[in-house]
């Protein structure tokens, strides 16, 4: 299901199937691709609150998941940028990545989620234990980051990039929401869940 | 009218609004009572006929690069009265109607008044000219515009001494235009040039493209085209041309100031505060395309770069 668009975007880059990414390909592969990281992401986001408005441990499962499209989704969007858009030209990516912020701050996005993915097993879990959940907090900060990218390389009209800044502050916000709760009930003697 | 001939039409024979819904008014009851005889075609009185936009190329000025499929140019366009997506222009402007269309010339200038655009039109010599188009977003387009030269217009109104410069307004019309519902800009879209870029030959108002009346998502059905200059100066659907004395607040120098100036050159030289201006993508190329280098004035810096002598491109960017 999540890898769908992706699959469409490579049937249209290499013409098959009768798909095509429109009159700009280049542009088509680059924001379609930064759309879906985003989206990912912010369903990543959304997993914890969902779980505790309903119940549902076991959304937890779709969690790593979810994390790990948009890490794919991510990849794919600076790949085809730094392919596609501007032709593998290592000194000119270097110089516009200096001058431009909005692209520092998309490709610190984008190497923070690094860390994220190679301990997103299992075993990583069991090994890192309550660091784990620390360092992937960091999704907090790669959730703001993103939506800052977004926000900084629109031209004028802002309504998409402010309704993603929405989403991600009320499901941040949420977390700070809950926080005294969880430090009381940790003073507890019988909780010991941890929520990243 | 009985002036066909004449070159200059009088604000005096100029039809007011009131007449002019009348009129149409009058003809829709003479088509009524037609349609019981003879037919009579129902777009006489708005149409332009197709012939003439299938204008002789100037080669002169025209560049010789492939120019984009009509597929391109009319299915990539920014034009934020429809939309803000490059789609949007196409999928959005089907309903609106470019003709019948007045378009206002006032201002410091001695024939003021509200023209027909057939009108305007008429003593006019339509031609193609294939202009490469330079997006201040770093991509870009090679169009045959049919159109005719700026100057040609300005001539017939006889700007006076204290003309200065000309701003151009489009349209402000939310029930044909649906981007205008949102105040993405501050509608109208104006832009403005300095006379002297106004008079200059290459400066051109386009009616159609590839032989055909623009398609509404371009600007339909008068647009202006100046190809040394980024898109955005090239305001679509205008309905009013103005002499004035002082510099226009043009739409998006006022919307960004530190993003868009008003003289909006094209200069490789002179980048946009969030990305660079050094190159361009040529649209239509293979996805795996190299970009190409941008050219002082988008390559007409013979024709153009002395109207800038001794300038600060770089401050009046």
């Amino acid at each position: 299901m999540f890898i769908t668009p992706a699959l469409w975007l490579a049937a249209g880059a290499l013409g098959v199937a009768g798909v095509s990414l429109g009159v700009d390909p280049v542009r088509s592969l680059v924001h379609e691709n930064g759309t879906m990281a985003l989206r990912m992401l912010v369903a990543t986001l959304a997993i914890t609150p969902l779980r505790q408005l309903t119940g549902h441990s076991d959304l937890l499962r779709l969690r790593r998941m979810l994390g790990l499209f948009a890490f794919f989704y991510a990849l794919l969007h600076l790949s085809s940028w730094v392919v596609f858009d501007q032709g593998m030209d290592l000194q000119m990516i270097l110089s516009e990545v200096v001058k431009r912020p909005y692209l520092l701050v998309g490709l610190s996005a984008v190497l923070l989620m690094l860390p994220l993915a190679l301990t997103s097993t299992t075993a990583a879990q069991r090994w890192l234990k309550r660091r784990w959940t620390q360092l992937h907090r960091l999704t907090y900060v790669i959730a703001v980051l993103a939506v800052w990218h977004f926000w900084w390389q629109v031209k004028k009209d802002l309504r998409e990039p402010i309704a993603y800044a929405v989403i991600v502050a009320v499901l941040l916000g949420w977390r700070v929401w809950k926080r005294p709760r969880a430090a009381k009930a940790r003073s507890a003697p019988a909780t010991t869940q941890g929520t990243a | 009218m009985a002036h066909k001939s004449a070159s200059i039409i009088l604000p005096s024979e100029i039809t007011s609004e009131a007449l002019f819904h009348d009129r149409r008014a009058v003809l829709a009851m003479g088509l009524a009572g037609a349609a019981l005889g003879a037919a009579t075609p129902l777009t006489a009185l708005a149409d332009i006929p197709a012939e003439r936009y299938k204008a002789a190329r100037n080669a002169r000025l025209s560049v010789t690069e492939t120019a984009n499929t009509f597929e391109e140019i009319s299915g990539y366009n920014n034009f934020y009265e429809f939309g803000t997506d490059k789609s949007d222009p196409a999928a959005n402007s089907r309903n609106f109607k470019p003709l019948p269309w007045n378009v206002t010339v006032d201002g410091e200038c001695e024939v003021k008044g509200k023209f027909a655009l057939e009108d305007l039109l008429a003593p006019q010599t339509l031609e193609e000219r294939v202009y490469r188009m330079r997006c201040v977003e770093a991509w870009s387009m090679v169009i045959p515009w049919v159109g005719f030269p700026f100057a040609e217009l300005l001539k017939r109104h006889k700007p006076t001494s204290k003309a200065k410069y000309v701003a151009f307004t489009t349209l402000n019309d939310p029930k044909q235009m649906p981007g205008q519902r949102e105040r993405v800009l501050d509608w109208p879209y104006v832009e403005g040039l300095r006379m002297d870029e106004a008079m200059n030959p290459l400066t051109l108002l386009a009616v159609g493209v590839y032989g055909k009346a623009l398609p509404n998502q371009c600007g339909a059905p008068l647009r202006l085209v100046v190809p040394w200059k980024y898109g955005f100066k090239g305001i679509k659907s205008i309905v009013r041309i103005s002499f004035v004395e002082q510099q226009p607040r043009t739409s998006w120098s006022h919307a960004a100031p530190n993003e868009y100036g008003f003289y909006a050159n094209v200069n490789p030289a002179v980048d946009h505060p969030r990305w660079s201006q050094a190159t361009e993508r040529r649209i239509g190329g293979s996805l795996l395309a190299r970009r190409q280098a941008t050219l002082p004035f988008n390559g007409y810096a013979d024709q153009v770069a002395d109207l800038y002598k001794g300038m600060d491109l770089r401050r009046n960017f």
